[in-house]
């Protein structure tokens, strides 16, 4: 390990480590603009400049690596001084437009200049100006600010994985931009925007609209999609003003994806701010007690096997455990957590996980996805697959839709077929991963969520037993959810209870027919509304989406951001939403409106307060009683059968609106309007 | 002044056939296999013991550099990079050099290559030598197909390719690093140092960039011998150069002479002397723009060479002498010279994207005077702030010009200052 002298006093650092990193280690700060640990170095910025013995310049620190009997000075005049130049360099042609800039209070330059800068400037000359580009609908560009750090072209570049972002110009001359103009079409571009040192790169939707310290922060998980991103809220008065990725190396890094960041605008519109009851076929607003009291009064004519139950992809572990306690007091076995109608296998924690964990696929060397996109399903897992995919020695291959992944892999297929090939080992693929020492497979709900889901659960248990996917301290076997629910649902057993329960079709079909007289949904948007035929339906959610619209009584809940929740993400890891801003209205948190109404049903469920649902939910299983990861066992999931041979078909058509949050956001519907049906003809009513 | 016997460059004003026959008559390719065959460790140690420093500008010795290869080809193939790219402005050399002695470029490549280990070898040619280029591509034709490279180069079993390559015509491109990227087919921006290209270079393979003119005069050296090499000039200056001789003087010219040549015969010799007798002489910049201009105090005795020049403040650069009688307005050369790097800067780096602009605007109005006297010391600061301080030496070759004019001559801006002022009030009153 090299050992080298900063400051006086020695540092031992591992190898590898540059000399920037090596002052972090002694708690020396460096000032810096262009270097970020998770992107390549660029060092050219030149604000990390420090001395170095023998070395007749300053030298950069943030590309310098530490060698053994360096001697580094970080604190004589010469340093500062060379600072104080490269600080008065960066603001020469910077707009110092501090009060109008959404970045101020949070911006680099602004802080740096305080610590490091003149007190005044000498420039006389005048001011560089450049042309605003269009980045888009998520990306506000002011190109003017642009200190030409290159962290955003190395960010598209490197992690995104779409080549867009270049520098053009020369010298002063030189502008960041996409040559040709054209918005930033990748599921991270947001993160360019934390990754901006300065306000070059600002949050659209965002503009205007608030200051960093008028602010209040919350640490919370995202529910956009099953990956369950770290994020901070932040919200001014009860409005949540924008959603920030917050570090977790073992989900989301530093990064979350653009529907995570910009849907939050979505909470402001189309909210159940109110109970609503049918009154003569049209929706009216009642009171929480007249709602209680038609649900009441109807669950009361109703059998109890008339009763049924679904819940959504953003309903909450609390929810769920108060709805399914309910249902069981209520006597009915049909409840239903698969809204996708996913094949999913409850009875072996590990056959509905992704074992592997985010952070796994880092030690993978092989890797088969199964109709799947991660790139539209999970950006952040598909980001990590890059990642993987970056370090090489990783071949993937895809059965499924052909589609762009960010990285090369090999396309077998469309349909099952070749998924049985691999099965039996016929494949060529198949003696990739034989010869894999950590092979990884992962499967989606464009796999599951079919007729023959349970077989092809089975097919890829097998492909994962005979290449050795499963061994000791390795589990290479991963399902890929799409709904930030599901495993917290699964695991709560929110399933068709063992007498004759329905699922989600059958629920559906008991409806159509008669036989299932009241459905209750939790925050379920995405069955087909048609197919509830005459039955009751009480909608309990946050949106006025596709279930409120069918709705004979509405509940309001609270959306993730306004409840205290616990969510279970696709690996398995509970994390706990935090409340951010009160439920608009008269909304409530979910569990407490269930526990409300159990009482009203007369049914009183056994808890008060959120520590005891909390309690319930570790008694109904014991992962919900700590955070973090645990290894599932093994087992035998999955039914064997015979394989349709329709191709795989992706359950998400559009990646910016997934779910009711998602599709009332304006900046979504901007975004889809952007990316995915960009040559749609505008009618006469469009904006 | 040199002897024509101790000449290397025996056809660079183009009397002669540039083809291969013409080249052979001059002693080209002459026992070229034997050179080879006496193997790599020894041609290095004759480049080294020869003296030769690097003749793109920074004097760095070419032996030492080519010692930095990895001793034996691993995995990565070596290769060697000439640069072609002859952008410093008053530098004319390498164009003389390309198109009339192409064929010893190509043999030159070919032994320095053999040195480095290299089997492939590109030159990059500034994108406005087209003649240069075509020149060069003949000769590489003649001696492709006379078998003196290719598979079996010279009969001596070492495989040799050698391509050109055209730059677009971007200065920083001449900077080696810069150079690679553009090699690549990026965007010209030099690399960050660290690693060395002699590490990572050419397609991240170990890679050496020399200067036209340095492995240009490899063959002679090793025919002649290190000691004929290393006995012209003075010790640490040694060996034959191409001087491009510019500006005031009454015969402009490119003319090899020994190193330390005194600049003054220099000057008489070779051109005619300066316009108008030595007296009228005011100042020269020895060694291409990015050199600190000397006053002709300074000129009357310094020494043409890369010790002598330092010593002086200035330095030998490409060598390229840019001479100015008294009729010159020098600020106004200056900032010339500043508003060329300012569009050349590469934009990368924020110290000479900056301070470029910052310094060419300053020189524009202290060229007419419109500026106040203590502006002068802030440019001067601006220059020490850029130099030093960026990823390469164009920050370097932008700041040291105005540092000359400001040493030698800041009673003349002072006086355009007060000159500028005095207009000015006559004007308002």
């Amino acid at each position: 390990m090299p050992k080298l002298t900063i400051d006086d006093s020695e540092v031992e650092v591992e190898p590898g480590f540059t000399v920037l990193q090596a002052c972090e280690q002694a708690g020396i700060e460096i000032p810096r603009f262009c270097y970020h640990e998770r992107l390549s170095i660029a060092g050219n910025c030149r604000m990390c400049l420090v001395e170095m013995k023998r070395s007749p310049k300053p030298v950069a620190a943030c590309a310098m690596p530490a060698a053994d009997g360096m001697v580094i000075r970080t604190n004589t005049p010469a340093v500062e001084k060379t600072r104080k130049a490269v600080m008065e360099f960066l603001l020469i042609n910077h707009p110092l437009d501090c009060p109008i800039c959404d970045q101020a209070g949070e911006c680099d330059l602004q802080d740096q200049a305080m610590a490091y800068g003149l007190d005044h400037g000498r420039y006389r000359e005048t001011k560089r100006a450049v042309k605003d580009k269009n980045f888009g609908p998520l990306i506000k560009a002011v190109m003017t600010r642009c200190i030409h750090c290159t962290r955003c072209i190395r960010f598209s570049t490197e992690i995104a994985g779409v080549q867009e972002l270049g520098a053009t110009g020369r010298g002063e001359n030189m502008e960041v931009g996409t040559y040709v103009e054209k918005a930033l079409a990748s599921e991270l571009s947001g993160n360019m925007i934390d990754l901006c040192p300065v306000g070059a790169l600002t949050s659209a939707p965002y503009a205007f609209r608030a200051r960093s310290w008028e602010l209040r922060k919350t640490e919370s998980v995202d529910v956009m999609d099953a990956v369950g991103s770290n994020i901070r809220v932040d919200v001014r008065g009860a409005e949540v003003m924008r959603i920030l990725p917050r570090l977790n190396e073992d989900v989301n890094e530093d990064w979350i994806s653009d529907k995570s960041r910009f849907a939050c605008d979505g909470l402001r519109y189309q909210r159940l701010d109110r109970p609503y009851l049918r009154d003569g076929g049209k929706l009216r607003p009642a009171t929480w007690d007249e709602a209680f009291a038609a649900v009441a009064e109807k669950v009361k004519a109703t059998k109890a096997r008339g009763i049924a139950a679904i819940a959504g992809d953003t309903a909450d572990c609390e929810a769920m455990t108060a709805l399914k306690d309910l249902m069981a007091a209520l006597g009915s076995p049909h409840l239903d957590c698969r809204q996708d109608g996913a094949h999913l296998d409850a009875s072996h924690r590990a056959g509905y996980l992704f074992n592997t964990s985010i952070a796994g696929i880092e030690q993978a060397d092989a890797c088969l996805l199964i109709g799947t996109n991660p790139r539209v399903e999970a950006p952040i897992v598909n980001a990590r697959l890059r990642k993987r995919f970056l370090a090489g020695g990783f071949p993937v291959a895809l059965i499924g839709k052909k589609t762009d992944l960010t990285f090369s892999h090999k396309h077998l297929g469309t349909t099952p077929n070749v998924l049985d090939k691999v099965a039996s080992g016929a494949h060529p693929f198949a003696k990739v991963l034989n010869k894999a020492k950590r092979p990884m497979l992962i499967l989606g709900m464009g796999a599951l969520a079919r007729q023959d889901g349970a077989a092809i659960l089975a097919a890829a248990r097998k492909i994962a037993e005979d290449s050795g996917m499963v061994n000791d301290g390795w589990n290479g076997f991963n399902v890929l959810h799409t709904a930030a629910a599901r495993v917290g649902g699964l695991d709560l057993g929110f399933l068709p209870g063992k007498m004759g329960g329905r699922d989600v079709a059958g629920i559906l079909d008991g409806a159509g027919m008669g036989e299932v007289e009241i459905v209750y949904l939790l925050a379920a948007d995405e069955i087909d509304m048609d197919r509830l035929g005459g039955a009751f339906v009480i909608y309990q959610g946050h949106h006025g989406d596709a279930g409120a619209g069918r709705a004979d009584v509405i509940l309001p809940g609270g959306a993730y951001t306004e409840k205290n929740a616990t969510y279970v993400n696709t690996e398995g890891r509970a994390q706990v939403a935090r409340l951010a801003a009160y439920p608009p209205g008269e909304a409530r948190e979910d569990w407490k409106i269930v526990r409300a109404l159990s009482a009203v049903l007369g049914k009183p469920l056994p808890f008060d307060s959120l520590q005891q649902v909390r309690a319930r939910m570790a008694e109904i299983n014991a992962n919900f009683a700590h955070t973090g990861v645990v290894a599932a066992p093994w087992g035998t999931f999955g039914e064997e059968g015979r394989l349709d041979p329709a191709p795989f078909a992706s359950r998400l058509a559009n990646f910016y609106m997934t779910d009711p949050i998602s599709r009332a956001s304006p900046t979504m519907a901007k975004c889809t309007e952007a990316f995915v049906n960009p040559a749609r003809r505008r009618t006469g009513t469009d904006g | 002044m040199l002897k024509d016997r101790d000449r290397v460059f025996t056809n660079i004003y183009g009397q002669g056939d540039i083809g291969l026959k013409g080249a052979r008559r001059r002693g080209d390719w002459d026992k070229t296999k034997e050179l080879i065959e006496k193997g790599r460790d020894w041609i290095i140690e004759e480049v080294k013991h020869s003296g030769l420093r690097g003749r793109g500008g920074a004097g760095f010795g070419t032996g030492m550099k080519w010692s930095f290869m990895p001793k034996k080809p691993g995995r990565r193939p070596h290769y060697l990079v000439v640069n072609a790219d002859e952008g410093e402005p008053g530098t004319c050399k390498d164009r003389e050099i390309l198109r009339r002695e192409p064929h010893k470029v190509v043999e030159g490549a070919l032994l320095s290559a053999f040195a480095i280990g290299a089997n492939t070898a590109y030159i990059y040619v500034r994108g406005e030598y087209c003649r240069e280029a075509e020149a060069l591509r003949r000769a590489i034709g003649e001696a492709h197909d006379a078998g003196l490279i290719g598979k079996d180069a010279c009969g001596s079993g070492w495989q040799f390719d050698f391509h050109i390559h055209r730059g677009g015509g971007a200065y920083v491109c001449g900077e080696e690093s810069g150079l690679l990227e553009s090699l690549e087919g990026r965007k010209g921006q030099p690399r960050m140092k660290p690693p060395f290209p002699a590490n990572i270079g050419l397609y991240g393979c170990p890679t050496t960039v020399n200067n036209v003119e340095s492995i240009t005069v490899v063959p002679t050296i090793l025919r002649r011998g290190a000691d004929w090499f290393a006995g012209l000039g003075r010790p640490n200056n040694t060996g034959t150069k191409l001087f491009c001789i510019s500006g005031h003087v009454n015969n402009p010219c490119t003319v090899e002479d020994q190193m330390s040549i005194p600049l003054r015969e220099l000057i008489d010799k070779h051109c005619g002397g300066v316009r108008g007798g030595w007296k009228n002489l005011k100042a020269v910049i020895p060694g291409g723009s990015s050199v600190p201009m000397i006053p002709k105090s300074v000129c009357d005795t310094v020494l043409m060479d890369f010790d002598s020049l330092k010593e002086a403040g200035a330095g030998l650069g490409t060598a390229a002498v840019i001479v100015m009688d008294q009729s010159t307005d020098v600020i106004r050369g200056i900032a010339r010279l500043s508003r060329f790097y300012q569009h050349e800067s590469c934009g990368q780096c924020t110290p000479c994207r900056e301070g470029t602009g910052w310094m060419a605007r300053m020189m524009a109005r202290l060229a007419e005077g419109r500026a106040s006297v203590e502006e002068i010391d802030l440019l001067e600061e601006v220059t020490r702030q850029v130099e030093g301080h960026t990823i390469c030496a164009l920050g370097d070759a932008a700041a040291w010009p105005i540092q000359g004019l400001i040493r030698h001559f800041r009673p003349e801006i002072e006086q355009r200052i007060a000159d500028y002022q005095a207009a000015q009030s006559e004007r308002a009153a």
